[in-house]
């Protein structure tokens, strides 16, 4: 006779489900309610169907800020993931030595808030004062992100690799310190190199937590704000505005409630359909790893 | 409730979006989902199906608002269409 399943542990995520339901499908329920209303005040409003959607969709300035936001969230997945694995491989490599130092060393970026990094990083990159900025100033190189574009960028990058390759790395050692051994004297025995060893030993078991790691940081990368916010203002011009950037300035500066509650679904959808692209691509093959 | 700001489309879209997954709950106890391979590149479940079927949805209207000034009934048709494809065939 076929055993019937025990559902019961279900209840056990209900208290889960509910503070979910509170702080996030109740929220986003009302931002949808909101985009297809012209809000007045509390209590006067123009229902308007998809017109905010419409608008938004043909908005150069909504085009322009994505396709920045996709551009950085892509230079940034493209730097820290093979950088976090490389310190992560040179971690393990010399575990019992000097790795629990640089490991700590390593989590500090990731204990800083949002802020305080963009503000550090604001005064470290002056041109004037800051160390980073004169010592580029003086070897002769152009720099000064409050006014080229391309010192922005590069101080932007540069910030964001600071305060989160440490994440891909710790999570990239943790995946590296499950491997047995015994992986490694059979990858020797086959006289397999070191691109070897990585590419069919190492990468295979980091899948699992690899694909965290690029989740976290493709979602987080997407959704930056408070770091550009202090650094650049989304300066010069519109150069280092993105997607939350833009957003705010409509919600809270304009304070145009329905386009911004428009310009949130879509911009919850990209985000839906990019991880779910990608989760989806990566775990095809099967869980194992 | 009110500050949820409600309006009839947007509580019968959610309400539908509610019986779509009470009949994925009950469907689910009922004849317990196996995975499958369909057009789709991916094994999937009949919970996957929905939700594809459903984000497929979110992005023909989405397209179709960028691309035309044509009624938005004849996008929600085809996402139906869509949808019911994925979920059989998919």
């Amino acid at each position: 006779m076929q055993r019937r399943a025990d559902n019961r542990a279900w209840f056990a995520v209900a208290p889960v489900v509910v503070v979910v339901a509170f702080t996030a499908i109740v929220p986003l329920m009302t931002v949808v309610n909101y985009s297809v209303q012209d809000i007045f005040d509390v209590d006067t409003r123009l229902f308007i169907g998809f017109d905010f959607y419409r608008e938004t969709l043909r908005d150069p300035r909504f085009a322009q800020a994505l396709l920045r936001q996709l551009a950085f969230s892509a230079l940034v997945l493209a730097i820290e993931i093979p950088l976090g694995i490389w310190i992560a491989r040179a971690l393990v490599r010399n575990q019992g030595k000097s790795a629990t130092g640089f490991l700590i060393l390593l989590s500090v970026p990731l204990l800083v808030p949002w802020n305080v990094v963009g503000t550090i990083w604001q005064i470290y990159a002056r041109p004037d004062i800051g160390l980073l900025g004169a010592a580029v100033t003086a070897l002769g190189i152009p720099y000064n992100y409050a006014s080229n574009v391309l010192s922005a960028w590069v101080t932007l990058l540069a910030m964001d690799v600071w305060h989160w390759t440490s994440l891909v790395a710790l999570l990239s050692f943790a995946g590296l310190s499950a491997i047995s051994p015994a992986y490694y004297q059979a990858a020797t025995l086959d006289g397999a190199n070191a691109w070897q060893t990585f590419r069919h030993v190492e990468l295979p078991h980091l899948k699992a937590v690899l694909t965290i790691a690029v989740l976290l940081r493709l979602m987080d990368s997407l959704m930056i704000y408070t770091e550009p916010f202090v650094l650049t203002g989304g300066g010069p011009g519109n150069s280092t505005t993105f997607l939350s950037q833009y957003l705010t300035t409509m919600a809270v500066g304009q304070f145009d409630l329905g386009p911004a509650a428009a310009f949130s679904v879509l911009y919850f959808l990209m985000i839906l359909l990019l991880c779910w692209l990608f989760y989806t691509s990566v775990m095809r093959g099967g869980d194992d790893g | 409730m009110g500050w949820m700001a409600w309006t009839g489309p947007t509580a019968a879209f959610f309400a539908a979006i509610a019986v779509g997954l009470a009949i994925m709950t009950a469907s689910e106890l009922r004849w317990p989902t196996t995975v499958r391979k369909g057009f789709l590149p991916i094994p999937t479940t009949r919970g996957d199906r929905f939700f594809v079927a459903l984000l497929t949805s979110a992005w023909v209207h989405i397209g179709w608002l960028a691309a035309t000034e044509a009624p938005v009934i004849i996008a929600s048709g085809l996402s139906i269409l869509l949808g019911v494809l994925i979920l059989l065939k998919a």
